[in-house]
């Protein structure tokens, strides 16, 4: 049994988010730069261009990329050899997202879902946790901004719309959300599993490095049809008109029952925040 | 692309007669913020008929909801966010005398008639380049409903804060503009 203390793991998750917000990761750097060289529009160049200036501003001053720094999305991967030692994991971790967005002057942006009472302080924080092999403890943090997650959807498709079905009800849900979640986006597909799985799935597709395909070919082939023709749809940078809609589509699958074909289209905004840490 | 067009509020009918979906606008002065709890509170008030905190006549509001300012600077993080929550309110403010509206994505039916009825324009800012914006926001006071945090009224000083027109007083939208432009079949 290797011990880990609660201690250690609200420092991990407070820096998380403050890195977070700060740094956008090289992956979608690089993304916005190949954006850059193939767009024709020239407002769509333009925006690509203010992105990446932004990206710089925030990551040199340590300002905050967008000003809606998220709901803090935490999945977890514990070790069934690690025991957790001198508080609650949960609240460890929520005690992280508290004192990370609060020292960082990042926005709270968690609310009651009727009174709309903000709770001060960005918790409670959507935690995922998965017990795994090993004495480790893998954290990832996702700022996950509001325009770009009202865009998301999970679709209970039939079992006979096959494939085809499924890459056109994702392109259609682009299509649909047009510049709302801040184009270009990164598409989170997940394929199969039951109603809260795929959603799951599409979430956890996001987390993959933009330009790191699906090891599967069949799936590797689906998110290269996807994202030519997303980047076929005009929309652009900002929904301004243009080629570079998304940056990638990522897709995962799992088996479901004979009767269903679940899919869910988490999109996520070019404000592409996840950050990792293995304690 | 053309040079920007220098704006500065308020802003008369005429002012905004002359703007086109797809002009770059770059505006100077003072501007009004507020996002969803703002606009219900004025609204709300509207339909009382109880005096407004702010007066709306030639002003642009920007939805926007900073990052928390820090000591020594003008305001945090302040990017657009989506229009479309605001769009069950921006017609009576727009009947009140607003002028211009900044935010990000497309409006509904009824909120481009009032733009067109009233003599109105909306702008789109770069959504999530919300650092680089913050940049050309001078000062920043809260004017109305503080304890909304994030979501209270501002007067914010600007300096050549970068816009796009989307819809114009004639009825013309940049979003399907540019889609069309640009789709391949
Ligand atoms: S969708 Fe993303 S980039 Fe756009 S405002 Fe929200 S968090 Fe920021």
């Amino acid at each position: 049994m290797r011990e880990i203390t609660a201690g250690e793991i609200t420092e991990a998750i407070k820096s998380l988010s403050m890195s977070a917000a700060y740094h956008l990761g090289e992956d979608v750097v690089r993304a916005l730069e190949m954006g850059l060289e193939e767009e024709t529009s020239p407002s769509g160049q333009d925006v690509l261009k203010q992105l990446l200036e932004n990206a710089q501003i925030a990551d040199e001053g340590k300002f905050p990329m967008c000003q809606d720094t998220g709901l803090a999305v935490i999945f977890v991967e514990l070790g069934q050899d690690v025991h957790v030692a001198g508080g609650d994991l949960n609240e460890a971790i929520n005690e992280g997202v508290r004192q990370g967005y609060e020292e960082a002057f990042l926005r709270k942006s968690v609310c009651h879902p009727f009174t709309r009472k903000n709770t001060g302080d960005n918790t409670p924080a959507i935690i995922h946790i998965k017990i795994v092999p090993g004495d480790r403890l893998k954290l990832t943090l996702a700022g996950k901004g509001g325009g770009s997650e009202n865009m998301s959807r999970v679709m209970m498709l039939k079992p006979s719309d096959g494939k085809d079905g499924i890459i056109d009800y994702v392109v259609q849900r682009v299509k649909e959300s047009g510049p709302n979640p801040c184009p270009p986006i990164v598409v989170g597909v997940g394929i199969g599993g039951t109603f809260e799985r795929a959603a799951l799935l599409a979430k956890e597709a996001l987390l993959r490095h933009i330009g790191e395909p699906n090891l599967d070919p069949e799936l590797a082939e689906m998110e290269r049809t996807i994202f030519e023709r997303i980047n076929k749809l005009g929309i652009g940078p900002a929904g301004l008109g243009g080629r570079t809609t998304s940056l990638g589509v990522h897709v995962e699958l799992q088996q479901c029952h004979i009767a269903s074909l679940p899919v869910a289209v988490n999109i996520n905004c070019h404000a592409h925040r996840h950050k990792e840490t293995i304690i | 692309m053309s040079d920007p067009v220098v704006l500065t509020p308020p802003l008369t009918d005429e002012d905004v007669a002359g703007l086109r979906a797809g002009d770059r606008v770059l505006i100077t002065g003072t501007m009004l913020t507020g996002r969803d709890a703002a606009h219900k509170r004025l609204v709300d008030l509207i339909e009382n008929g109880d005096e407004l905190p702010v007066d709306l006549k030639g002003q642009i509001i920007y939805f926007v909801g900073p990052t928390p300012t820090r000591p020594g600077e003008a305001i945090g993080s302040a990017g657009p966010t989506t229009s479309y929550r605001m769009d069950a309110y921006s017609p009576i403010l727009i009947e009140k005398g607003l002028k211009g509206m900044i935010g990000k994505g497309s409006r509904s039916r009824e909120v481009v008639e009032a733009m067109v009825k009233h003599k109105a324009v909306y702008f789109a800012a770069v959504g999530g380049a919300a650092a680089l914006i913050s940049r050309r926001i001078v000062s920043s006071e809260i004017l109305a409903y503080e304890e909304l945090g994030p979501e209270a009224i501002r007067r914010l000083q600007v300096k050549d804060f970068p816009v796009i027109v989307v819809n114009d007083t004639e009825g013309n939208d940049l979003y399907e503009q540019g889609v069309k432009e640009y789709a391949i079949k």
